[in-house]
């Protein structure tokens, strides 16, 4: 029997936030992840499931609350030789040229000048930077800037490649470009790297290019999934086999997203202080529903076709469907929405009556909003501090979702009218509100 | 043609130029010239007596070099405090807690107040020689350059971009290849920005320090500050207007010769990802970058500092981030020292005054401080109302922008209290009332970071936004206050601290004047400490400051903060 050597080994991977007042947050429970040599692993999930924490377990950058992470067998216990990243912002030094900033990693090795120099020149012409070794990072467009941050961690011949939504900043064309010059070096052997780990939250992307995914969950962050990619280096998009994982991965993802707040009877959920909300845009919302309503869709669409039509990620379009499923102006399901009769009332309404319709629909749907008017009316000045709720938001989630609710919140009460929020001060107030709808 | 002439040098790459000849002949008078200024510092203090301040023009040269070395003494102790003090304060969170605020005050306090402390320490510490007065004065310049040095470096390793700071944990490196890779290159644009506005102010304090008086006698270093003291003893005009146009020549030179190229220089280092708009180097980096043996020697330079910060030192190895309470033991034990070392300082300074000084005292102190912030605010409101309007005429004028901005630069680089005389003189001569009269002095040299900053933020005001006002026909009075001075408020702001901060230090030495045996004084905190000075009276001297002092941050705290605080919320987009 031949043993597969495993480079990563994670058991029981659990990664909390401890505070004071409440229970700790959990941003990853329960997580196992095992890395064999050869493999291209995609960790693919929405914004906080915690995809981004695994990734710097593994990098040695952070250790997890508890849990037992293993490097080729020995306990991990801070960034391990054999490990390089490559960052979503590129993180380049811009006071380095490309050949400096490709060096980095073999200085903090201690390597001499000479063989420093030889290798970077490799890395540079292997990855395709041949003639920019003496540029600055800020010459470069954003495509060559994250050549240099290939070159960089390849330099330092690492056996495990971290990459962090390695293409997300950039364009649709540059990004597909590095994609498939990334796989044919891979393909090709002649990357030092034994395996690759990235991070993408972009289902097609995952699908292209990894041999295996793991889906994440999130609140709190876990594994929901496994899959297989069984198909062959060079993969087409337009293979139906290819579009079908698509199209079921979405549907997982859609599956588990949108369920409404457990039911539970404690007083925080009923004031809707337990559920995280996603600040968007009330225009985009508007405009995704007369999208839908119109010609092709006909009030129904499936999910990643759609994100295809209207040029928009994973990340941008789901909190969008979300939100109309909470206020019960759409619904997600198998990966498709289905508009409701609500919606095709709101697109058809004018300004005024859109806004009177969203209101009610707030009220009803989002108890933060429905306690924060509750609380404007009660009180004989009609203002409240919005440090108040966000106190008791952060009692159930972490500072920054609790800042991303109150932005929703906020956002979506200025537009239907519900409140006035003066920024300054931070307090909510009836000022300029028609009162008594 | 003298290149053909010489002969081919240093491996033939290139020949050496006309400028390679001048470099080292600069290199080498330099040389001779600081030997001869060192060697005047470990005489006995009796030689300064025997050798007095002569008010011959042609001396002039040679006190210039010696109050410019000083200042580049001074600048270095800077440099050195800043090296150690910022990155203990950002990395050490409990050091930091104490650290900082510490830093924030002594930003804030009037330095040329403690000038007769360091002048008894640094005396005991070298007795009887020449030593001790130099030191003196070389703190009193530190004291007045290192702290918003120090600010400036600690804020940046603060706020080092994560993604960088990641990067260079998962490659690897140790903390001092971390220290010199990513945290002082990313300080640097606002450290050499720092120090040249600390060198700006240094000027000020080294022609205050350079004549000493501690109770009955008086030293004078050889310098341009004793040479102007001298000549206002001696009422001698043409001596000042010497010393003045001496002074002008040392700023200019230090200006085009070393900030210039350096600012310059470290615009490399500014934390953009999107290329700028290239503006033309100064002469002098073009000067180094084309001279063969400048940039052979500016190269080995940088390969020396390359291969200094890539050593591998390890310092304790990055230990990944693990969330954890803090000890409460550690904070406990921490807080009981610093709230012990603080109760102590509070005793010592009580008692300290309470020896020679009574209630009414502090009551006196308050009532003249309360004058003199009166003068600091109405001449901020008077400077605002003659530079306010200048400084967005000029700066929305580009071509005008470019010729003037270096200009305010250089006035609030001069040492103001060179031009005091003058105004002392018509003030004598005229008898005029010396609270009115001499409080314009107070902003001399200050009222320029208004205008420079002024012109910045109005040269920065968006193009988009000015038509959009043209569009609309906004004018006159609606324009300056819709459009314009909200555009340049955190600009204008910034630049009022820094003058009204001056103008407190400013009082010390301008609500006081002399032309020969004729004494003038306005009511007021900085003549009281003056006064305290020449008189010797230590406790009077301490209560003085400590007011003052007092002062200072509450205007700072109460009023400035909260403004900057609102302008730069309000004037920005996200």
């Amino acid at each position: 029997m031949i043993a597969i050597t495993n480079l990563v080994e994670i058991r029981n991977c659990r990664q909390a936030y401890h505070k004071d007042s409440n229970a700790d947050l959990v941003v990853l429970d329960n997580v196992d992840l095992t890395l064999a040599e050869g493999e291209i692993v995609g960790l693919l999930g929405r914004s906080g499931s915690g995809k981004s924490t695994l990734l710097r377990i593994v990098a040695g950058l952070l250790t997890p609350t508890s849990g037992d992470v293993r490097w080729r067998g020995v306990p991990m216990t801070g960034p391990a030789p054999g490990v390089a990243m490559v960052f979503q912002s590129f993180a380049l030094f811009p006071w380095l040229t490309v050949e400096e900033n490709v060096e980095l990693g073999l200085e903090a090795l201690g390597i001499g000048r000479a063989e420093r120099a030889d290798r970077a020149e490799a890395a540079i012409d292997l990855i395709g930077l041949g003639g920019f070794e003496s540029a600055f990072p800020k010459e470069l467009s954003g495509g060559m800037r994250q050549r240099v941050g290939l070159a960089r961690a390849l330099v330092v011949q690492p056996e495990l490649l971290l990459m962090d939504e390695p293409f997300s900043a950039l364009d649709v064309l540059t990004a597909e470009t590095l994609r498939t010059d990334l796989i044919d070096l891979w393909m090709e052997k002649k990357l030092p790297i034994k395996s690759i780990l990235m991070v993408t939250h972009n289902i097609e992307e995952a699908v292209l290019m990894c041999d295996r995914i793991l889906v994440f969950a999130s609140n709190p962050g876990r594994v929901a999934s496994e899959i297989k990619v069984p198909f062959a280096h060079p993969r087409n998009r337009h293979d139906a086999a290819f579009r079908q994982m698509v199209d079921d991965i979405y549907a997982l993802m859609t599956r588990r997203a949108p369920t409404p707040p457990p039911a539970i009877a404690s007083p925080a959920a009923a004031a809707g202080f337990a559920t995280r909300l996603h600040p968007v845009n009330t225009n985009l919302l508007a405009g995704l529903m007369e999208t839908l309503v119109a010609a092709p869709y006909g009030g129904r669409a499936d999910l990643p076709a759609l994100a295809d039509d209207l040029q928009m990620e994973l990340d941008e379009l789901f909190p969008l469907g979300e939100v109309l499923h909470l206020l019960q102006f759409a619904v997600l399901e198998e990966g498709d929405i289905r508009l409701l009769d609500a919606a095709r009332a709101f697109v058809d309404a004018d300004t005024d009556t859109r806004k009177t319709m969203f209101a009610a629909a707030l009220r009803t749907q989002v108890p933060l909003i429905a306690a924060i008017r509750r609380t404007l009316d009660e009180r004989w000045n009609h203002r409240a501090p919005a440090l108040r709720f966000r106190d008791e938001l952060e009692d159930h989630m972490s500072p920054d979702y609790a800042e991303e609710t109150l932005d929703a919140v906020i956002g979506w009460g200025r537009y239907a009218e519900l409140f006035s929020y003066d920024d300054e001060s931070g307090q909510f107030s009836l000022d300029d509100i028609e009162v008594g709808q | 043609m003298a290149r053909s002439i010489l002969p081919i040098a240093l491996g033939g790459r290139r020949l050496p130029n006309i400028w390679d000849i001048t470099a080292v002949l600069c290199v080498f008078g330099g040389l001779v010239a600081l030997s001869h200024s060192a060697r005047g510092t470990l005489v006995p203090l009796s030689a300064l007596e025997t050798s007095a301040i002569t008010l011959d023009p042609w001396a002039l040269p040679d006190y210039a070099l010696r109050t410019t070395l000083r200042m580049f003494a001074a600048l270095a102790a800077s440099l050195l405090f800043t090296f150690t003090y910022a990155p203990l304060a950002a990395k050490s969170r409990r050091a930091g807690l104490i650290m900082v605020p510490i830093l924030d005050i002594l930003q804030s306090v009037p330095v040329l107040g403690f000038l007769t402390f360091t002048i008894a320490f640094f005396m005991a510490l070298f007795p009887g020689q020449v030593m001790g007065l130099e030191l003196a004065a070389i703190f009193a310049i530190f004291t007045s350059q290192a702290w918003n040095m120090a600010f400036s470096f600690y804020q940046s390793l603060t706020t080092v971009p994560g993604d960088l700071d990641e990067a260079c944990k998962g490659f690897r490196l140790t903390a001092w290849q971390r220290f010199w890779r990513l945290e002082v290159p990313f300080a640097m644009p606002g450290l050499v920005w720092n120090t040249m506005l600390s060198m700006s102010a240094g000027w000020f304090f080294v022609v205050a320090s350079e004549a000493i008086s501690l109770g009955d006698t008086t030293w004078k270093l050889p310098g341009i500050g004793s040479y102007v003291a001298m000549a206002l003893d001696q009422k001698d005009l043409g001596a000042i207007a010497w010393a003045i146009l001496a002074m002008l020549l040392v700023i200019l030179a230090y200006d085009q010769l070393l900030f210039r190229p350096l600012v310059a220089w470290s615009a490399k280092f500014r934390f953009e990802t999107t290329a700028s708009a290239e503006v033309e180097d100064p002469w002098m980096l073009r000067l180094i970058r084309r001279t063969h043996v400048l940039r052979v020697a500016g190269g080995k330079l940088g390969d020396g500092l390359t291969w200094f910060g890539g050593l591998r030192i390890a310092f304790p190895q990055f230990r990944p981030a693990r969330e954890a309470a803090p000890t409460r033991l550690g904070d406990a034990v921490f807080g009981l020292c610093v709230g012990s070392a603080a109760i102590y300082a509070i005793w010592a300074i009580a008692t300290y005054v309470a020896a020679d000084l009574s209630w009414s005292d502090v009551g006196e102190t308050l009532v003249l401080g309360l004058i003199t912030l009166l003068r600091v605010m109405v001449l901020m409101v008077l400077a605002s109302l003659i530079w306010v309007p200048i400084g967005v005429w000029l700066g929305l004028r580009p071509t005008w922008a470019r010729r003037v901005q270096p200009v305010a630069q250089f006035l609030a680089a001069f040492p103001a209290n060179l031009l005091f005389p003058p105004f002392v003189i018509v003030i004598v001569a005229f008898k005029l009332n010396p609270d009115i009269f001499l409080t314009p002095l107070m902003v001399l040299g200050t009222q320029w970071y208004i205008l420079f900053n002024v012109i910045a933020g109005a040269a920065a005001f968006p193009g988009d936004l000015q038509e959009a006002a043209k569009n609309f026909r906004v004018g006159g009075w609606l324009w300056w206050r819709r459009v314009i001075l909200p555009g340049i408020l955190p600009y204008y702001v910034t630049g009022a601290i820094t003058a009204s901060g001056g103008s407190w230090n400013a009082a010390i030495v301008s609500e006081v004047a002399a032309w020969g045996d004729d004494k003038i004084a306005a009511h007021g905190l900085g003549a009281y400490i003056a006064q305290a000075t020449e008189r010797g009276n230590f406790h009077q001297i301490v209560l003085g400051v400590a007011v003052m002092s007092l002062f200072v941050v509450l205007v700072n705290r109460f009023f400035w903060r909260p403004i900057y605080a609102h302008t730069s919320r309000r004037a920005t987009m996200t």
